[in-house]
């Protein structure tokens, strides 16, 4: 929060030591200081007179205590007899589920859609471009109320759509066909996390080696051996089964593969989608900057398209990019916090219920702007390293 | 959709003087100018007829306009079929204004015209300068008389009736209206040379920025009355308002700060040359060109916050869209939701949409004068 600290600005400014015993300055801070210290003061004393008026207990203790809450939809196992604090980790890691699934699909429909916007085609050009203010100009809270009801329109089980084999959509939400993860299943996907680490490792050290003497050198070899094959005889070795479990109607409700409840999928569907309007216009207003004479300079090269694409045109329109789009992710984890009003159990609805049954009003929004916070802090130091890294590099 | 049909006028008459001809042109050049081009227009046109089509079955052709007072019969049977548009003049008094008392419901409606025709006199240049300030401070002391009330003529009418567009409206406009010089202290104060009130605002602007406003709404409503020393209590409304404008301030200081480290140096070291005091420096010479500089991002920032005052929604208090989802409890229309809804969603989309587009032409004129 405080990393811009004041100490570096006062060694830029050889004069302040000299300004800084002006008195009016020293009287002004003063004044300040004493102000908000007082502010503060006054509100905590009367915060603890009201708690021991109304003989609430302040303290973290109740998070210790059996929460009692069902949680409908949780990745975590959860039953209402554990702590609150194990419901409020469910309710972290249902909100970081939303949000993280959310920033990933609307970054791509959002660059589709901003990629459309600029293309020459009339109608498609068209047609993003309402999708964008129209999705722009209306609440989300509103957007997410209409999905939600929308959901709730389709029909029970019996009657659900079945667009494609295996995928249901009724009122009981989404039903996908799933390969179910267990420990096994989790090897080989460490197996293809540690083959792209080292790929990426090895490919840098071939460009490195290129830079030394021009000779370019094939890296996609080593790629296929070590994302595709080696996780493959992994795989083999181990005798994982991939078998895809289809859902299946039984009764009044479906058995088998992933579902996505219908409140986590109006959430989804209206971050995504409101996101991802704001999304396209940052992509576009990105591509846009960058001149066009760096596309007819590097076509004069004779470079082709893609490669122009990639490592010419979107390193340049990336560093117009990436600070709002920073603003934009970090909007759409804050704006998951909706949920609450759809019933969705994310942190901000856990924390609401706790409120309601405990009365510990300042420790649950405290947690729950303690959440924010820290996620908000992350994702800003992710970016800004990223952004950062692909910075121009100056003489 | 009249922006294509200006564009296709605005091309025309540049390309080709023949009437057939030209339409022809205009269809090859930008709808089937290749192979991939013509495929996705065929899906693209295909599909939007479809959708269309569709909709217009639903929302015209299917959809049950009237139908006798209180009797939802005739929706019913048209469920699944057509809208049920029928719903709206049903409860269109109670979505515009909530629970106000039914015969001086003109108060309300009279708030919200004075609101609208002060947003247009807010556009106009000419308007810009101390007479702004004056304007405001009359549209909102008239605001308030008409809603409140409890002068001669007018019986006095509490918070806890006011509802819907007005709240709306007056949320987000005291927000701005209080929001933005606070946003302006606080931008100030972050580039201030004295380390204290520097640190003040550094983290207030974080602190606010890094958590969803919803958990300040919750402050405002349960844990406010906690702050306060016992048997003060102020009203609901009052305390999302405080939560709104705290928000605000802390937005529109970032925004106003942009501008602030737009403006050169020399205009700063020049005021200070002449001897001007801080606070004469900032309202004379940097502030007004500051913020000429981000006015397009500050109308943006305005339209953020109108869609942000949906939210108290969740902590109860009666807005636009509590009033539009309180009308659907009624068991009689509760299957109409999507209707009601998308009503809503419209009149939310004409105040964003006139600022979205004030926003682009502002920034039009800010890029032929050269700022």
């Amino acid at each position: 929060m405080t990393t811009a600290t004041p100490t570096p600005s006062r060694r830029k400014r050889p004069g302040f030591t000299l300004r800084g015993l002006n008195v009016a300055s020293l009287v002004w801070q003063v004044v300040v200081i004493a102000i908000a210290v007082a502010i503060v003061a006054w509100l905590w004393s009367n915060t603890v007179h009201n708690l021991s008026a109304r003989r609430i207990s302040t303290g973290f203790a109740f998070l210790g205590r059996e929460a009692g809450m069902p949680i409908a939809d949780t990745l975590l196992p959860y039953n209402p007899r554990d702590t609150y604090l194990w419901a409020f980790i469910v309710g972290i890691v249902n909100t970081l589920r939303v949000a993280v699934i959310g920033i990933v699909l609307a970054t791509i429909f959002g660059t589709m859609v901003g990629i459309s916007r600029l293309s020459a085609n009339w109608l498609l050009s068209r047609l993003a471009a309402v999708y964008v203010e129209v999705l722009r100009d209306i609440p989300l809270l509103l957007q997410l109320l209409f999905w939600y009801v929308l959901m709730q329109g389709l029909p029970a089980a019996r009657g659900a759509f079945n667009p494609v084999a295996g995928v249901f959509l009724s009122n009981r939400g989404l039903i996908l066909p799933w390969v179910p993860i267990g420990m096994p299943q989790l090897w080989v996907i460490a197996a293809v996390v540690l083959g792209l680490i080292v790929f990426h490792v090895l490919r840098k050290g071939l460009i490195a080696r290129q830079m030394l003497d021009g000779k370019p050198r094939r890296a996609w070899p080593w790629g296929l051996l070590l994302i595709v094959a080696l996780p493959a005889l992994v795989s083999w070795a181990l005798r994982v089964s991939w078998t895809v479990t289809m859902p299946e109607l039984r009764g009044f409700n479906f058995v088998g593969g992933l579902t996505l409840s219908p409140e986590y999928f109006a959430l989804l569907i209206a971050l995504v989608t409101y996101t991802s309007a704001f999304i396209a216009e940052i992509v576009r207003s990105g591509i846009q900057a960058v001149p066009k004479g760096q596309w007819d300079a590097a076509v004069g090269l004779g470079l082709r398209r893609s490669f122009v694409l990639r490592h010419i045109i979107l390193p340049q329109a990336l560093r117009v990019i990436v600070p709002p789009l920073t603003s934009q992710y970090l909007n759409l984890t804050k704006n998951s916090s909706l949920a609450v009003a759809i019933g969705y159990q994310d942190i901000v609805s856990i924390a609401n219920t706790t409120l309601n049954q405990t009365g510990q009003a300042i420790e649950a929004i405290a947690l729950i702007m303690l959440v924010f916070l820290t996620i908000s802090l992350s994702i800003s130091l992710l970016m800004n390293w990223y952004n950062a890294r692909i910075a121009l590099v100056e003489r | 959709m009249t922006a294509t049909t200006t564009d296709a006028s605005a091309l025309a008459p540049a390309r080709a003087p023949r009437g057939g001809n030209r339409a022809f042109r205009w269809l090859r050049a930008n709808l089937f100018s290749s192979i991939t081009s013509s495929v996705v227009t065929l899906v693209l046109f295909a599909v939007l007829a479809k959708a269309l089509v569709s909709f217009a079955r639903w929302g015209i052709w299917d959809a049950v306009w009237r139908t006798p007072a209180n009797d939802s019969s005739a929706c019913r049977a048209a469920r699944g079929l057509g809208a049920c548009w029928a719903v709206i003049p049903e409860k269109y008094r109670f979505i515009f204004f909530g629970t106000y008392p039914f015969d001086q419901q003109w108060r309300p409606a009279l708030a919200v015209l004075i609101f609208i025709a002060l947003y247009y006199l807010t556009t106009r240049p000419s308007w810009w300068g101390r007479s702004l300030i004056y304007l405001w401070a009359g549209a909102l002391t008239a605001i308030g008389v008409l809603m409140w009330g409890g002068v001669p003529g007018l019986p006095f009418v509490t918070q806890e009736r006011w509802g819907g567009l007005p709240v709306t409206l007056i949320l987000a406009t005291f927000g701005l209206a209080l929001g933005f010089p606070l946003g302006i202290f606080v931008a100030l104060g972050r580039r201030s040379k004295l380390p204290a009130i520097r640190s003040l605002c550094v983290l207030y602007v974080e602190l606010i920025r890094g958590v969803p406003l919803i958990s300040l709404l919750f402050m405002a409503s349960v844990m406010f009355p906690l702050f306060m020393p016992e048997g003060f209590n102020i009203d609901k409304l009052l305390r999302a308002q405080i939560a709104i404008i705290l928000f605000a301030g802390a937005y529109l200081a970032e925004v106003v700060r942009g501008g602030l480290q737009a403006v050169p140096r020399g205009q700063a070291e020049a005021a200070d040359a002449l001897g001007l005091s801080y606070w004469e420096k900032n309202r004379l010479i940097i502030l007004p060109q500051a913020i000429r500089h981000v006015i397009a991002p500050l109308v943006n920032t305005f339209i953020a916050f109108f869609k942000d005052t949906s939210l108290v929604l969740i902590i109860g208090i009666f807005d636009l869209l509590t009033t539009a989802k309180t009308a659907i409890i009624d068991p009689a229309w509760q299957q109409f939701s999507v209707e009601v809804y998308l009503f809503v969603a419209v009149i939310y989309f004409a105040f964003c949409f006139a600022m979205s587009r004030y926003s682009k032409y502002l920034e039009a004129q800010g890029r032929r004068t050269g700022r």
